[in-house]
């Protein structure tokens, strides 16, 4: 027995050394503010590359670096004053609707480090930044969907020339009412034949026969999806239309959506944009302007609906039918009007929604087209504890003009201030979403806070870590000093598998670091503690290192795997920040015996391996 | 070679009444601690908006109270956090409804006049009520799959008596220290219930260290009382587990001290599971098993089942 090392063990060591180093190293770097130009659907032009940068360098801020990427502009910046004026120069020669400007934190390690890797990801907590969740009010997807049925009934109904019926949607069902029994049994054959989605019940009294319909259990939770999905397409468009850089948005459950935004500074706007339902709508006005007054006191005409002007509050009424929605707008961008030089949108209709205006214009050459703006205000209030959520439709004329020309694909709209112009047209291009959303759950960490974080969670692990080493290598001098060696390679190899996860760091994670630094030493003082009752049962240094890492093995091994029982628990049924400390935890305790265990043992032989006698420095 | 605890002898087993007494009367204070002053829920399982604002000096708390009060906005608790210049405002769920973002934005327009450079608006967090409820289920639940996952893990690597000992002086660890928290009214969060399942792994962690030797001890020792192997057993491994405790608690005093206010409860509470772990897992784990009647032969690797069935046809 005399503990020599094998060469593959040295060489092991080495290696896992040398690679856990340079996966580590880019996290010493630290990052730098950057602002990053890119296509949204292509990659950027060198155009527009070329725009961009002139922008950047008229501006002249001092030390400002580029970074040569493929598709990408990336601009580094000396302080966060510089970046954000510098994303308002480049915001303002580039289109928007084809190119993304957004604010980054781009890792400062040089170029060759780069290759080989990346630094940690680090959380909302660590760099600031607004976490939501949003929950997607089914009850109201459910019910639109079944009113898409009322409108089909009520053409099949008219078609069959029946009288006195009544068709809506009402007490959460589709319900019909018909004055012949016999009317609404053939009625109920044909509305099978159309909606196969739907559970009926019949139903009458003496004087009428109805029918009623839900979706069925299949159709709820096919349709409850398809929400899910359309509004999560939604809500990526409009966090793209933003300009956040590595945004999250997942689905959690079958009804919530989480959105991430790092570095997003303008929370209430975010969660505006994020949340909102705004649309246009153009319509024909009803009437003359004279007669719009007497519209007030009750007496709206058949086939006009009564709107307010935003400008004057006045009344204004308008033809039923609609000429476009926004769901016909098929690109839009903020501007202003050339002649008035007020706020205006410029919008771009698809195929159909360009020929039905062309075709509406043109007979209505002189007469006067206004234009609705539409929005789903959601107001929730608490009620004895319970939570209410009231729709409220807001709905008003911003604008209405004599229609001169033919208008077709392309036109623009007045009439809205000039943040809401930005954001309208940002809505437009986004899409709309599906069913309203709620946010249920928010957590913002500004950035002063996220500095703090660091700061705090690096000097509690590093001051950790340095007492930790001292107290071993007094305690159990040169064997201290080797458990010290192991417990620094710990640390970096948990940074390196984090960087080489690109998982994320939270501040519970560098808390789960530093305790796994107090436990971590735990092996080594096991096996320690074995080799001295050894050596007092008068075993030579040779027999009591060896028998100390044998005898320790199984016991070390049973301890870790009961905290990574715990861990593992902690990780499944955790929440983003309670995550990180799972992640931390497990990553340390899998490390550590790799660097307790083994690489002790590589340097303990280094040292003693061959010698003879029974002094040991322990 | 260094000892802060020797080659020590003392009768662990034969003080366990004293223990046993100690044990009971804490667990007692610490229920009573719960069920009598309630825990304080963070934002995190009751549902509610915090939102934490910087200054450039320190500002009069009152002053801001005020002027929360003068623009309606829900009771709003108002206190110093860490800090003389930081300030925690924290609210129960809005009546009118308006969420995290929206409520932020009155606060900081009401605290406006409370000083004369920009608030720093540093953190909001706002949790739905139920959501609040989601996460205080799935936490109590988190907590009784851990047990439930290391009851199984130690009946299968040792004994059905060992199982039942490491639980109790796990149910232990967690009662006195979710009590201190409810006895001083600390505010208990998602962060203080993650650091109770690392006390979890944590005490178990030493709790096994003792088992082992335990084993070890009952298999190789031809003499012996039960009680005798239990204290060798926990005397042999007292060394190693005051260090590894010392060690984990001075990390956890640097958290503690330099890691912020965030984590700040977080370090607390395992501070006090580990010292509360670590004395468990001398008393109350062994103590335990002894007193479910553990012997040497329970100890004793188990023959193969059906190593006979060979005959059999």
């Amino acid at each position: 027995m005399n503990n020599a090392n094998p060469l593959w063990k040295v060489l092991l060591l080495a290696a896992v050394v040398l690679t856990g180093a340079v996966l580590a190293l880019p996290n010493l770097f630290g990052s730098d503010l950057a602002v990053q130009v890119s296509g949204r659907q292509d990659p950027l032009t060198p155009d527009m590359q070329f725009t961009a940068k002139t922008a950047i360098n008229e501006a002249g801020f001092e030390g400002v670096e580029y970074r040569e990427e493929d598709n990408r502009l990336v601009a580094l910046f000396q302080n966060q004053e510089d970046q954000l004026k510098a994303r308002d120069q480049v915001l303002s020669v580039v289109e928007p609707s084809s190119t993304s400007v957004a604010l980054n934190l781009v890792s400062a390690s040089p170029d060759w480090l780069r290759k080989f890797s990346e630094p940690m990801y680090l959380g909302l907590d660590l760099r600031g930044g607004v976490h939501f969740l949003f929950e997607v009010d089914m009850d109201e997807a459910i019910k639109s969907a079944e009113e898409r049925f009322v409108s089909d009934w009520k053409r099949i109904v008219r078609e069959e020339k029946i009288k006195g019926f009544k068709i809506q949607h009402a007490n959460g069902a589709i319900s019909a009412r018909f004055n012949v029994e016999a009317d609404r049994d053939r009625m109920l054959e044909l509305f099978r034949q159309e909606g196969r989605d739907l559970d009926f019940k019949t139903s009458e009294d003496n004087k009428y026969g109805y029918i009623e319909a839900n979706l069925t259990d299949a159709a709820v939770v096919t349709e409850k999806r398809a929400v899910l999905q359309q509004n999560i397409t939604t809500l990526r468009n409009r966090v793209n239309e933003l300009g956040v850089s590595e945004p999250v948005i997942q689905q959690q459950g079958l009804e919530r959506i989480v959105v991430q935004l790092p570095g997003v500074q303008d929370t209430a706007r975010a969660k505006r944009i994020l949340g909102a339902t705004a649309t246009l709508e153009y319509r024909l006005t009803h009437g003359r302007e004279g007669d719009w007054a007497a519209a007030r006191s009750g007496s709206v005409p058949a086939g006009a609906r009564l709107y307010t002007r935003r400008d004057t509050g006045g009344p204004i009424l308008l033809q039923r039918d609609i000429i476009v929605t926004g769901d016909q707008i098929k690109d839009a961008s903020a501007g202003f009007d050339q002649q008035s030089g007020s706020p205006a949108v410029f919008v771009n209709l698809d195929g159909a929604g360009a020929k039905r205006m062309q075709a509406v214009t043109a007979e209505n050459v002189g007469n006067l087209m206004a234009v609705v703006y539409k929005e789903n205000r959601i107001d929730v209030s608490f009620v004895d504890g319970e939570e209410v959520v009231k729709e409220r439709k807001v709905e008003d004329v911003i604008n209405f003009a004599t229609i001169n020309d033919v208008l077709s694909h392309r036109f623009q709209t007045t009439g809205l201030g000039g943040n809401e112009a930005t954001d309208l047209a940002l809505l437009l291009r986004a899409g709309s979403l599906k069913a309203p959303i709620n946010i249920v759950e928010e957590r913002t960490v500004g950035p002063s806070l996220g500095a703090d974080n660091i700061r705090q969670g690096f000097l509690s692990a590093v001051v950790g870590l340095i007492i930790v080493v001292l107290f071993m290598a007094w305690y159990y001098r040169v064997f201290g000093m080797v458990a010290g060696a192991a417990l620094i390679l710990n640390v970096v190899l948990i940074v390196a598998v984090l960087s080489l996860l690109q998982a994320t760091l939270t501040l519970p994670g560098i808390a789960g670091i530093v305790l796994t630094t107090g436990m971590a030493v735990d092996a080594n003082v096991l096996i320690f503690e074995r080799i001295r009752e050894e050596l007092r049962s008068g075993s030579s240094m040779q027999v009591a290192i060896s028998a100390g890492y044998d005898k320790a093995f199984s016991t070390i091994a049973d301890a870790n795997i009961t905290t990574l029982i715990a861990a593992i628990v902690l990780f499944s049924m955790g929440t983003g920040a309670i995550k990180g400390f799972a992640i931390t935890l497990t990553i340390g305790i899998l490390t550590s015996m790799f660097t307790a265990i083994f690489g002790s043992r590589v340097l303990i032989n280094a040292i003693y391996g061959g010698k003879r006698g029974k002094a040991l420095a322990i | 070679m260094r000892n802060i605890i020797g080659e020590s002898n003392f009768d662990f087993v034969g003080h366990r009444r004293i223990a046993m007494f100690v044990s009971s009367g804490l667990v007692i204070v610490a229920l009573l601690a719960i069920l009598i002053r309630g825990m304080n829920f963070g934002v995190d399982f009751t549902g509610g908006f915090t939102i934490e604002v910087g200054y450039d000096k320190p500002p009069n708390i009152q002053q801001i109270r005020d002027v929360l009060a003068a623009a309606e906005l829900p009771d709003a608790a108002v206190q110093n956090f860490g800090t003389s210049t930081d300030v925690l405002i924290r609210m129960a769920p809005p009546e009118d409804g308006k969420g995290g973002a929206a409520l932020s934005e009155d606060v900081f327009r009401a605290l406006a006049p409370t000083s004369e450079t920009p608030v720093d608006i540093r953190r909001v967090e706002f949790v739905g009520p139920q959501v609040g409820e989601e996460l205080r289920e799935t936490g109590g639940l988190a907590v009784l799959m851990a047990l439930f996952a290391i009851v199984v893990y130690i009946w299968f690597r040792f004994e059905k008596k060992f199982s039942v000992g490491s639980v109790l002086a796990l149910v232990h660890d967690v009662i006195i220290t979710v009590g201190i928290f409810a006895l001083f009214q600390i505010e208990f969060d998602l962060t203080i219930l993650a650091a109770i399942l690392a006390v979890i792994g944590y005490s178990l962690n030493d709790t096994i260290v003792v088992f082992d030797r335990i084993r070890e001890n009952f298999r190789n020792m031809r003499r012996g009382t039960p009680a005798e192997v239990m204290n060798i057993s926990v005397n042999q491994t007292l060394s190693r587990t005051v260090i590894t405790s010392f060690t984990t608690l001075l990390v956890l005093l640097s958290l503690f001290i330099f890691g912020g206010k965030i984590i700040n409860g977080f370090a607390l509470a395992l501070i006090i599971g580990v010292i509360v772990g670590t004395y468990s897992s001398i008393f109350v784990a062994s103590t335990t098993v002894l007193a479910l009647g553990i012997t040497k032969e329970d100890m004793m690797p188990v023959e193969k089942e059906g190593s006979d069935l060979d005959h059999i046809p």
